[in-house]
């Protein structure tokens, strides 16, 4: 061991891109609060204390030390990424379940930080909706449109005291991707289910202007070098034109391009979720099929899959093929021969 | 600059720090009263060594002798006695001793006479042999014995690339030779050119040195052509400068004369002068000395220089000084022992301290996040080669062309990680070559094995043969002697000669002897003759009778 480099990359550390990736999730996170409710800062600290909780028990368990694991900051971002992805004033133990599927199954089950499989989060989100699919469709409604939008205090009562004293019926609703699909396997026209209120100019209302500050923060990331365009633009660019073609062939069964792209976890899929460096592929032709896959999967799950939104499942089936993907995408090594000479 | 210039990908950018030392000019040292010259300085096999304690010995002087092809002199740096040819510390990152000259000088600084070389009457053959006896061998850090590099051996070489990128942090000693001895590096250039006979001549500067570019712009005649590089971490690499200049990747596995392009480092372009036209060995370079010293700078520094000294010549350590870099901070290692002597190979010694130079924090698992692929200038997925070198499946590694690996440590400069990924290829390496060897080794053995294995049984077979040879010849033998006379006709030829031999032995006898039987009456003498009669027919009948 002769221990160069000597120098090293300043202010550079697994930490620092794990909060990096936080902060890009905050505009977001500010516009989910200011059309959905207040809820989402509920189900943000609850994931985050589980998160920690758990992390830190394994890691006792396991013998390993504390603090460099608990201060990378990865089980924060799979902790915020399970609660943007799940629907606020759910009851607690959702979150708890959904968290214990995410860290403990999923992350250490694996052997922890750089070896699991699979999204932690999305394992988590796909835990839940199988095991709960009730509370799974009960999105909040934006603000506005409902007959009661609860305030902080009353979203903490509702997340741990349960429903009783607001019937959910007031402030909730299915989202505007679970709607489209039972309304058009109803033979509900596409003008009327359109014209519904919580449909807005692009996806749902209020959901697409979140959608648009998962993008922008999807933008600084890609600024900062944190990710790499590969990923979001083979993940839209999959989605775009699997549902944009199906729209195509069938424009009353299927939604439109945009649509699809402001609705549901496109946006955070693409940008956030696709992009975890651990579960996604590596090399660069490797990313654009990985993430490809997943999201013309995605746009397949919405269209004929039993769920609303397909990005969770497309993401941990191209999780399944990433080791493939990378074996034979492997770049020309320089001084190599160029392919075909 | 027209030249086209090529874009490799990956690198770094790590801070310079080139200003703490390239400010002053190229200070000599004094003469020092110990010097240790290491019979390995280069790469090959190391000198054989020609003196033994207590010869004398007088700057100049070849004290070890280049030992096989891949090798290269050396020599004694002052006039002064060898107290000692014995194992010493040497800049090496294992801290091991090698076999070095420890000479005592006098203090008379007496040299041998230097021959200047008429190096465009000299065969080139000549020529080069004179400069391996020199002990010329490259100073960018690969120490690769020079007469090699200056020998086409039938490749057709059309390019030749001086580097001057100097691409390391902290050091400057290239810079620093190339504005102030611009007109030598020259014309050692033009040795290089006339040996290699090449019609391109490019000197690689990175743009951070732009003093540097304008000293080698105005001492290049045409035909030499000086190229500002852009400034990044590895573009000094020999396979990176080739690339930016030329646009030709040095194959896998080769060498970019493969390519026809010939690199070498500018301070070795200043050795070769100092060799041809003083006639010189090389007995000195120049080191950069900076960091946590009271005055940094560049120094003349004899080969064999105890460390001690050359720190002592910048003004030594300042207070929380750490340790030290042989070297530059992205390749250079520890140094071990600060006995060990200046070699060719040394061009900077980094003082270092705990603000400019933190520990490595914390190691944590790999995020496979991408960032040492990304910095990677040979473009290899170092996340990947981490993977298998560390579960020691070097097979697996090195199918992800772990030997392309030039380990020049971006990746683990980037690494959010911080995982020391550099030295799990070297140990990855060695443990591939060391596999090899043995298995090298145990092939040889194999084959001496079965060899003498081979040599016994066809010494058994040959005594065996040899053996059955005798018998057979002693059974012929045997059977002649027994044979039947009239069926041999040789023994019949011989019989009769004996028997003619032995009749004429008898008429002799009888012609000799004198006989008691004359003058006998007549009677006797016919009973005589008929006694004589029986008896001749009585000898015919017992000789053919026998058998």
């Amino acid at each position: 061991m002769n221990g160069s480099p000597f120098a090293l990359l300043a202010n550079n550390s697994v930490t620092a891109v794990m909060f990096k990736v936080m902060a890009a999730l905050i505009p977001g996170i500010i516009a989910h609060a200011w059309f959905f409710g207040p809820g989402i800062w509920v189900s943000l600290l609850l994931c985050t204390v589980f998160a920690i909780g758990v992390e830190a028990l394994i890691l006792l368990m396991r013998g390993l030390p504390l603090k460099p694991f608990l201060s990378d900051g990865s089980v924060l971002v799979t902790a915020w990424l399970l609660a943007l992805s799940l629907p606020t004033l759910a009851p607690w133990w959702l979150y708890a379940v959904g968290i214990i599927f995410a860290v403990l199954v999923a992350k250490q089950f694996y052997g922890g930080l750089g070896q699991n499989l699979f999204n932690p989060a999305m394992v988590g989100y796909a835990a839940l909706i199988i095991s709960f699919p009730v509370y799974m469709t009960q999105w909040p409604a934006p603000v506005g449109l409902a007959d009661h939008s609860p305030t902080l205090l009353e979203a903490f009562d509702l997340v741990f005291a349960g429903q009783g004293s607001i019937s959910p019926d007031a402030f909730t609703s299915a989202t505007v991707l679970d709607t489209w699909k039972t309304q058009v396997k109803l033979g509900k026209p596409v003008e009327d289910i359109l014209a519904q209120p919580m449909f807005g100019w692009g996806g749902g209302k209020g959901q697409e202007f979140v959608a648009l500050m998962y993008l922008l923060g999807g933008l600084l990331m890609l600024s900062s070098r944190l990710i790499t365009w590969h990923v979001p633009v083979a993940f839209l660019a999959g989605l775009a034109i699997t549902a944009g073609g199906l729209h195509l062939l069938e424009p009353a069964r299927h939604a439109g391009v945009l649509f699809h792209l402001l609705s549901g976890g496109a946006m955070l899929g693409a940008f956030f979720i696709a992009t975890d460096p651990v579960t996604a592929a590596s090399t660069p032709l490797g990313k654009l099929i990985y993430a490809g896959l997943a999201g013309f999967l995605t746009a397949i799950i919405r269209g004929f899959g039993g769920y609303p939104d397909g990005v969770a499942f497309a993401v941990l089936i191209a999780n399944v093929c990433v080791p493939f993907i990378d074996a034979y995408t492997q770049p020309r090594v320089f001084g190599h021969r160029k392919a075909g000479k | 600059m027209s030249r086209q210039l090529f874009t490799f990908n990956g690198g770094v950018h790590p801070e310079g720090h080139k200003a703490e030392s390239n400010a002053t000019p190229i200070r000599p040292m004094p003469l020092l009263p110990r010097y240790v010259v290491p019979l390995r300085q280069h790469i090959g096999a190391p000198a054989r060594p020609l003196v033994q304690a207590g010869d004398a010995v007088l700057g100049g002087q070849m004290i070890g002798a280049p030992e096989g092809y891949v090798s290269t002199a050396a020599h004694a740096p002052t006039s002064g006695r060898v107290v000692a040819v014995a194992p010493h510390a040497v800049p090496h990152p294992s801290g091991l001793f090698d076999l070095c000259v420890v000479i005592e000088a006098d203090g008379e600084d007496r040299s041998i006479d230097f021959q200047p070389l008429d190096w465009r009457k000299l065969d080139p053959s000549a020529l080069r042999n004179r400069i391996r006896e020199m002990g010329l061998a490259g100073l960018g850090g690969a120490v690769f014995p020079s007469y090699i590099k200056l020998n086409p051996s039938g490749q057709t070489l059309h390019t030749l690339i001086l580097n001057g990128a100097e691409c390391e942090p902290w050091i400057t000693c290239d810079d620093r030779l190339m504005r102030e001895r611009a007109a030598e590096i020259v014309l050692g250039i033009e040795v290089m050119a006339h040996t290699l006979g090449v019609k391109t001549i490019l000197i690689g500067i990175e743009d951070n040195k732009p003093e540097a570019l304008a000293a080698m712009g105005a001492a290049a005649p045409s035909g030499m052509e000086v190229v500002a590089v852009p400034t990044g971490y590895p573009g000094g690499g020999g396979k990176q400068l080739t690339y930016t200049l030329t646009g030709v990747e040095t194959p896998t596995g080769g060498r970019s004369t493969d390519a026809g392009i010939q690199v070498f480092n500018v301070g070795t372009a200043y050795s070769l002068y100092r060799a041809v036209y003083l006639g010189e060995p090389l007995l000195s370079r120049v080191v950069t000395v900076t960091g946590h010293v009271a005055n940094p700078g560049n120094f003349e520094a004899r080969i064999g220089t105890p460390m001690t000294d050359l720190l002592a010549a910048a003004g030594g350590a300042l207070d929380g000084a750490d340790g030290e870099i042989v070297g530059g901070p992205m390749m250079g290692f520890d140094l071990m022992d600060q006995a060990a002597p200046v070699t060719k190979s040394v061009n900077c010694l980094i003082v270092k301290d705990p603000v400019r130079f933190p520990p490595r924090p914390t190691t944590l698992p790999c995020i496979r996040c991408g960032a040492c692929a990304r910095a990677c200038p040979a473009d290899l997925q170092p996340f990947e080669m981490y993977w298998f070198s560390r579960a020691k499946d070097f097979g697996k590694a090195q199918s992800y062309n772990l030997f392309d690996c030039i380990e020049c440590g971006c990746c683990a400069y980037v690494c959010p990680s911080h995982i020391p990924l550099v030295d799990f290829f070297r140990f990855a390496k060695s443990e591939i070559w060391e596999r090899e060897q043995e298995k090298h080794g145990a092939d040889q053995a194999r084959q001496r094995h079965e060899f003498k294995e081979f040599r016994l049984e066809r010494e058994k077979r040959e005594k065996a043969e040899k053996f059955a040879r005798a018998a057979e010849k002693n059974k012929e033998a045997a059977a002649t002697t027994t044979t039947d006379a009239t069926a041999d006709p040789d023994a019949e030829k011989k019989k009769a000669i004996l028997q003619a031999a032995l009749d004429r032995a008898k008429k002799a006898k009888e012609a000799v002897t004198p006989r008691n039987t004359d003058n006998l009456p007549p009677r006797v003498e016919k009973e005589i003759a008929e006694i004589e009669a029986r008896r001749a027919q009585a000898e015919a009948k017992t000789e053919s009778g026998e058998g």
